[in-house]
């Protein structure tokens, strides 16, 4: 065991944390769930990108500087902690490229990564659907093959994409063998979001801003080259990934570091409200045990073990500490917690995340049936 | 950066748990509820296979090993509700022993102990009670900054009934006269560390022996024609359980680095790891009780005897208010930003 970083790695540390001092706004940005705030969040996109800190961990080929899982981790943790604006491109980033460079073409690859990394298209996720939400195997939506033009035929309607309307592009699964059983029959796609037969409707999230998505899509036409993987693999694609997104990836323990640290703030700026002393200790600890299991699956990743169905322990975990971080601000802020400010609206955002990547109640089926090995019915 | 244990650290960890697995089944524990003695066997075993000599320097017989090699162990006899008193010998006693005992008192106890042969039990001042008072040839008695070390004719002691039976408590009367050893205040602060991390590291193994002696129950027993661990409600409390399992134990190996490489967040890490682990297995317990039903409460069934023991562990060395409140004066208290690993 060694817990110390390496002079490289704090290296990598020093230069990421002299940069984001130096270019994070100083005033945050509006929500990148606007159309506004959507437009900025893309110029600071290309800004990180244009520093190479966009997609650290991807190969330098394209845009990244082939950060070790560990250097990653210590990026996100000084991102989040000098208070950089939110990654609107990261479903881009944290879910398809993972995919890509895992079943992508090289075609692909040089085509969709350095776009990606720059920000110039930007992805929203297709998954669910208006009746295939935890049940995310019985969606709908098809694609019907088009020899004569050499691609595919995508009717149907997907749901909850996140900033949607201001995407790009969208990544999704779409039935493409009509005779095959729920899991069997999918194809994933990649989806330009401007092309006919797309109409996108805003649809207002919790606190009001419009971003997620309705994505309607009648007769779209996709060439060959934008199905990743093979035809009717689409759930194994896309399920190959979802371990590293919900084990890894998805929410670095950086994040809620810098919550607990800004929590612990809020305590002394609020003259530390005694009642309330236990709460802020014991979320200043979860996000440090949050910290310290990430190191552990960081260490498993960096020796090629697989992560595996465990994946679902963290996803629980993060989501509902991430509730009581906020929960407990609010209490502090009294009667101010009313105000619609940051801490009301990390609330809000925090209150989604039991219920997005697979609500809570299917990662504790799946912790259950996979880890423990009880019986499925 | 590598948070992971060595190979030989965990060959160390599963060749433990196959001894224990043949020599401590769940009858050992029960029938040391009623005869002391029916334990011995096993502590003889532990000595033979080297672990209760573990910590001991190897001038004086034993491996000289730290906080890393006894963490992994003391989860298994954790998981294996071990009735010895093996944290309290390896964690505590003999690195107490090593660290502020006289040359010859090392050379006189720490050879036996490590060979099983002498029994060592201590009562640092935050416990009111001693272990195994009665079967002690040396008692380390914690009096304010001094340390007794006095052997059993020396102090009158009074037995206590822990709710754990396997444990046997007693209360030491009197003052002890002689055999005081002055030593720094650090040095007894390390102790109660280890003591309280060596709880922490048996809460884990105890937490994770309930959790699957309850999977196990889940998948044969029956109710409306299917096995009960098929229902959501039942899933959902032990995938619970498993989180605040998984989630503790870096907590316990980050803070048993920390023993290990002693600087000034030691006692902060210790303290979350007791903390957590505390949490995790009275919370574990609590389920494994509900998910067994009317059979978990019952005496005859051996869900008790680790539910007992994590009930008492999770008391000593600080209880997880307590340890927070120390976490709490260190993070919550005063901010300090640091990159501590």
């Amino acid at each position: 065991m060694d817990l110390t970083w390496s002079a490289s790695e704090q290296a990598f540390q020093r230069e990421a944390r002299a940069w984001l001092a130096s270019n994070v706004p100083k005033e945050p940005l509006p929500s990148g769930d606007t159309a506004d705030g959507f437009a900025l969040h893309r110029a600071w996109e290309r800004k990180l990108h244009e520093a190479r800190w966009s997609v650290v961990s991807w190969p330098r080929g394209y845009g990244g500087r082939e950060a070790s899982v560990f250097e990653w981790l210590l990026f996100e943790e000084e991102y989040w902690r000098a208070g950089a604006p939110q990654r609107i491109a990261q479903n881009g980033i944290f879910l398809l490229a993972p995919t890509l460079l895992e079943f992508g073409t090289e075609e692909q690859k040089t085509r969709i990564l350095p776009r990606m990394a720059a920000g110039l298209d930007v992805w929203a996720q297709g998954w669910s659907e208006p009746n295939a939400g935890s049940d995310l195997a019985s969606l709908t939506s098809r694609g019907v093959r088009d020899d004569a033009r050499g691609g595919w035929r995508l009717t149907g309607q997907k749901t909850w994409c996140s900033r949607g309307v201001f995407c790009d592009w969208m990544f999704g699964l779409f039935r493409t063998d009509p005779n095959g059983e729920r899991h069997r029959g999918m194809t994933y796609f990649l989806v330009p979001l401007r092309a006919t037969g797309v109409s996108v409707r805003a649809v207002s999230r919790l606190d009001g801003d419009p971003g997620f998505a309705e994505v309607f899509l009648d007769d779209v036409f996709v060439p060959d080259r934008d199905v990743l993987g093979e035809v009717n693999k689409g759930w194994e694609v896309a399920m190959a990934t979802t371990s590293s997104e919900r084990g890894l990836s998805l929410r670095s323990p950086g994040r809620f570091s810098a919550t607990a640290d800004r929590l612990v703030d809020l305590f002394h700026e609020r003259a530390g409200d005694a009642r309330l002393r236990d709460d802020v200790t014991q979320a200043w600890i979860d996000a440090e045990c949050y910290r310290l299991y990430t190191l552990q699956t960081a260490t498993r990743a960096s020796e090629g073990k697989p992560l595996g169905p465990e994946s679902s322990l963290n996803k629980i975990f993060w989501s509902e500490m991430d509730v009581r971080l906020h929960e407990t601000a609010l209490r502090l802020l009294g009667p101010e917690a009313e105000l619609d400010g940051a801490w009301v609206k990390g609330f809000q955002f925090a209150l989604a995340g039991p219920i997005y990547a697979g609500t809570n109640e299917i990662q504790r089926n799946v912790v259950a049936e996979r880890v423990l090995g009880l019986p499925r019915r | 950066m590598r948070f992971a244990f060595d190979r030989d650290q965990e060959l160390f960890r599963d060749a433990l748990r196959d001894v224990l697995g043949r020599e401590c089944q769940p009858s050992v524990v029960r029938a040391s509820w009623e005869r002391r003695e029916a334990a011995d066997p096993l502590w003889r075993t532990l000595a033979g296979v080297g672990v209760v000599g573990l910590t001991v320097p190897e001038q004086h017989g034993g491996l000289g090993r730290g906080a890393l090699d006894w963490v992994l162990l003391l989860e298994e006899s954790g998981r294996f509700a071990a009735p010895v008193p093996l944290s309290d010998t390896i964690a505590v006693a003999v690195p107490l022993i090593a660290e502020v005992g006289t040359a010859s008192l090392k050379a006189r106890w720490l050879p036996p102990i490590a060979k099983g042969e002498a029994r060592v039990t201590v009562g640092l001042a935050s416990e009111p009670f001693v272990r195994d008072a009665d079967v002690a040839d040396l008692l380390i008695l914690q009096r304010g900054n001094e340390v007794h070390f006095v052997a059993r004719g020396d102090v009158s002691i009074r037995e206590k009934s822990s709710v754990d039976r396997s444990r046997r408590l007693f209360a030491v009367e009197g003052a002890p006269s002689h055999g005081a050893i002055s030593v720094p205040a650090s040095a007894l602060a390390s102790a109660f560390d280890r003591a309280a991390l060596a709880a922490a590291a048996e809460l884990l193994g105890l937490a994770a022996r309930m959790i699957d002696l309850t999977v196990d129950y889940a998948k044969v027993r029956k109710q409306f024609g299917a096995p009960i661990g098929s229902f959501q409600a039942v899933k959902h409390h032990l995938a619970s359980a498993l989180m605040k399992l998984e989630f503790a134990r870096p907590a316990v190996y980050r803070a048993a680095h920390s023993l290990d490489h002693p600087g000034p967040d030691t006692s902060l890490h210790v303290s979350m790891a007791k903390a957590c682990s505390a949490d995790a297995a009275t919370f574990a317990a609590r389920v494994s009780l509900q998910c067994h039903g009317a059979i978990g409460y019952s005496f005859e069934h051996d869900l008790h005897l680790w539910m007992k023991r994590a009930w008492a562990l999770a008391a000593a060395y600080g209880n997880a208010p307590w340890h927070r409140e120390r976490v709490a004066r260190a993070v919550v208290d005063t901010v300090v930003r640091g990159d501590h690993p």
